[in-house]
């Protein structure tokens, strides 16, 4: 007769180390220093958040006309952004007009959404782009100037709001990347004057602050140009505005071409390509790939530098409301402004950090060192 | 029997590339003086139309208006040369105050960021995501407009502990009052700077002679803090503090912060610590774990690895990013001009570039001044990096 002895079934794992327990252990009260910040990190956001969440929601104003009707809750008073919101988005550009805004966002929205569909296939996807860049700016630019095709003429110094913002920034970028890769081309280059020229340009543009660069576009550059011939303010800004970011982006275009070996150009002149093809077919679908990160930190930076047009007395997003805090029927609402634009910016900025990062992860070919 | 024609043919001249090399070279140089003369030839004659003389001449004539916060003697009457330097110090001192805040904290951020903990990680990360998304020029808006201008009069100031207060003209703090005693505590000071220098040489010529380590660290700092307390104490204690007193509508004595300079340098520090908290972030994560692993089993204790191993390899990394954030922060300080904080754009570019008209002398001297501090700074992150770059076989 024998006695089988079966080994005992596995114990479960200790309470104090699984489900919610165990994480909490793990990851908040592991040690008496982790104890404690743990408890002041929840004593801040005990006493920051309800605050927080009465001001922007339960007692807040949603409804309403005037300034009268947040007299009754302490929290913030979204009417003063429900009224002035088509300001914000459209600035001083005629109300009777503001169709054709929205049709060029549409268009945009239209044309730009089979470029984030990884179906449509790819020689597709690049003759949009090119359309993208190349018809769509003289299209919307039609629409929002007008003169042409009957549409009244909307002058430049009427666009603002998140209008004018998106202008400068599309624009900027679109300029700015091409130009960036030609400094860089020439920043690399074996011929001393093109390098010496495109490292003097990079070198001052960076080491001056925007803002002066924009002082010096609207005081300076009718001093430069031929008597009677002038700039539009908004031209200006956007010249300034280009040139400045083109600077950045050739430094961050130079640590990508860098990156690549030599062999690779060696291996393109072997197979008798010259300068510029061996570049527009090897070397950068390679580098800008690899500084796809640094490009987009590049445009979030060009976006929120956007803002400092300001200064020069444009009216885009972060002026016009600014302007609206200091009407007199709305005065003390300021913070609810200021919150207003600042999740605008963010959620663009935001957006674009997020997509970089999931473009940087598809393209990931196991090049990148 | 047919001849193959036996020398090459030469390829046009045009197609050599070293000459084509100097005709690219020629025509871009050509163009960029070109482009140059004309810009000038237009100026001179711009300038002649508006009758504008141009020239430096203009900064030994008297202003003629006032600055709210100066740091070297300046009245109404003085030059805009003296503009000049008032408005520089004014730059560099906020940009000096703004890096040591940005400096400690995005440090701390960048090691929450790290943190084990989670809601102390998240937090950090909630910190990050919010200011580095948001213009700095909206930053400084919201610190100004929304938060110091509607700070209460000064007679309902808020106050804590009745020494610090804050109203609506400003921060007023207590100002410290030297006695004629405290030359001695700064001269025990300096004394003890000159031991503590001498003292760690000495230490570290030691260890690599004899392999003793000195305890340098604690010495320094009980001679540090220890000597002049004595001293401060022997010279019956030569420092009171002035604290700012309500008179009247306004408080007297103490020392003031005005609105703009709190603000900017509010919104200053917290913008560039979210990224420095990135950068110490990226420079932490760098050094592999198996450096910390390699130093204990050298034997190192987890000081020495942090101060010997870690650190010097994260700091590679950490360093030049970190310079290039100063370097920003010392540009972005010129948005003072949005507040009126009184900097080199605002008081120098703005004010006296308006009352004298002479546009291209005044924007010239700016930007001559911050390529001067940026040229400054890379050439010194150039050296840095140099010295502490890998030496490769």
């Amino acid at each position: 007769m024998a006695e089988s002895r079966l080994p005992h079934p596995d114990l479960p794992p200790p309470a104090s180390i699984i489900g919610p327990w165990g994480w909490m252990r793990r990851n908040l009260f592991s040690s008496p220093l982790n104890i404690a910040l743990t408890a002041l990190a929840a004593y801040l956001l005990w006493v920051a958040v309800p605050h927080l969440l009465n001001w922007t929601l339960f007692n807040a104003t949603w409804s309403g006309d005037t300034r009268a009707d947040c007299q009754a809750n302490s929290g913030a008073c979204w009417v003063f952004i429900r009224v002035h919101f088509e300001q914000f988005m459209y600035g001083f550009y005629p109300e009777a007009q503001r169709w054709r805004v929205n049709i060029a966002v549409l268009l945009l929205i239209l044309g730009a959404a089979p470029l984030f569909i990884r179906t449509v296939p790819n020689p597709v996807k690049v003759k949009l782009g090119l359309s993208l860049l190349v018809v769509y700016p003289m299209v919307a630019f039609v629409l929002f100037k007008g003169g042409l095709f009957g549409l009244p003429n909307v002058e430049t110094s009427r666009w603002g709001g998140l209008l004018l913002t998106l202008v400068i920034a599309g624009v900027g970028m679109a300029a700015a990347l091409p130009l960036g890769v030609l400094l860089a081309l020439g920043r690399r280059s074996k011929m001393p004057a093109i390098q010496t020229l495109c490292v003097t340009f990079i070198e001052f543009w960076r080491g001056v602050p925007l803002i002066t660069v924009l002082f010096m576009s609207s005081v300076m550059l009718p001093l430069f140009l031929p008597e009677g011939m002038n700039f539009d303010k908004l031209l200006r800004a956007l010249i300034g505005v280009t040139l400045f970011q083109a600077a950045y982006m050739a430094e961050v275009v130079r640590g990508g071409l860098q990156a690549i070996p030599k062999g690779q150009i060696e291996a393109a002149a072997a197979l008798g390509l010259g300068y510029w093809k061996s570049m527009a077919l090897i070397v950068l679908p390679q580098a800008l790939k690899l500084v796809i990160p640094g490009i987009v930190n590049t445009f979030i930076a060009l976006f929120k530098d956007t803002s400092l047009v300001l200064i020069i007395g444009l009216f885009d997003l972060m002026n016009t409301v600014h302007n609206a805090t200091t009407n007199p029927d709305w005065l003390g609402f300021s913070t609810e402004g200021y919150v207003f634009a600042a999740a605008v910016y963010w959620l663009f900025c935001f957006s674009m950090s997020r997509y970089s990062q999931n473009l940087e992860k598809r393209l990931h070919t196991g090049h990148k060192r | 029997m047919t001849e193959l024609s036996s020398a090459p043919v030469k390829p046009p001249f045009w197609n050599n590339p070293q000459v084509r090399a100097i005709i690219f070279q020629a025509v871009a140089l050509l163009a960029t003086v070109a482009f140059g003369l004309y810009l000038f030839e237009n100026t001179q004659d711009n300038l002649r139309r508006l009758g504008i003389a141009s020239g430096f001449g203009f900064l030994s004539s008297p202003a003629g208006f006032d600055i709210i916060q100066t740091l070297i003697p300046y009245s109404a009457a003085s030059s805009y040369g003296q503009v000049f330097w008032v408005a520089l110090l004014n730059t560099l001192l906020v940009s000096a105050l703004g890096i040591i805040f940005a400096t400690l904290l995005g440090f701390i951020i960048g090691v929450a960021r790290l943190s084990k903990n989670w809601l102390i990680a998240k937090l950090a990360l909630a910190y990050i995501e919010t200011f580095r998304n948001v213009p700095l020029l909206l930053q400084i808006f919201f610190w100004y407009f929304a938060v110091l201008r509607a700070a209460p009069a000064p007679r309902q100031s808020l106050s804590l502990g009745d020494t610090f207060f804050l109203n609506i003209r400003g921060l007023y703090l207590p100002a410290p009052q030297f006695q004629p005693g405290f030359g001695w505590v700064l001269a025990t000071l300096g004394v003890v700077i000159v031991i503590v220098v001498v003292l760690t040489r000495w230490a570290r010529r030691r260890q690599m002679a004899t392999g003793q380590p000195f305890p340098i660290l604690s010495t320094a700092l009980a001679l540090l803090i220890g000597l002049p307390l004595i001293t401060f104490w022997l010279a019956g204690s030569p420092l009171h503090w002035q604290v700012p007193e309500l008179r009247g509508f306004n408080f007297q004595g103490g020392l003031v912060i005005i609105p703009e300079m709190a603000s900017l340098l509010l919104a200053l520090s917290i913008y560039t610590a979210a990224f420095i908290a990135e950068i110490v972030r990226a420079g932490i994560q760098a050094v592999s774990h198996g450096q910390t692993e390699a130093s204990f089993s050298l034997g190192l204790n987890s000081g020495m690895t942090l101060r010997l191993i870690i650190l010097p390899q994260a700091l590679r990394v950490i360093i030049p990013p970190m310079t290039n954030q100063y370097l920003n922060l010392t540009k972005n300080s010129s948005l003072a001009a949005a507040i009126g904080y009184p900097d080199l754009v605002s008081s120098f570019a703005g004010t006296t570039l308006n009352q004298t008209g002479q546009a291209i002398e005044c924007i010239a001297i700016t930007m001559a001044v911050y390529l001067t501090i940026s040229l400054l700074i890379s050439f010194v992150m150039n050296w840095y990096n140099r010295r502490v770059a890998l030496v490769e076989r």
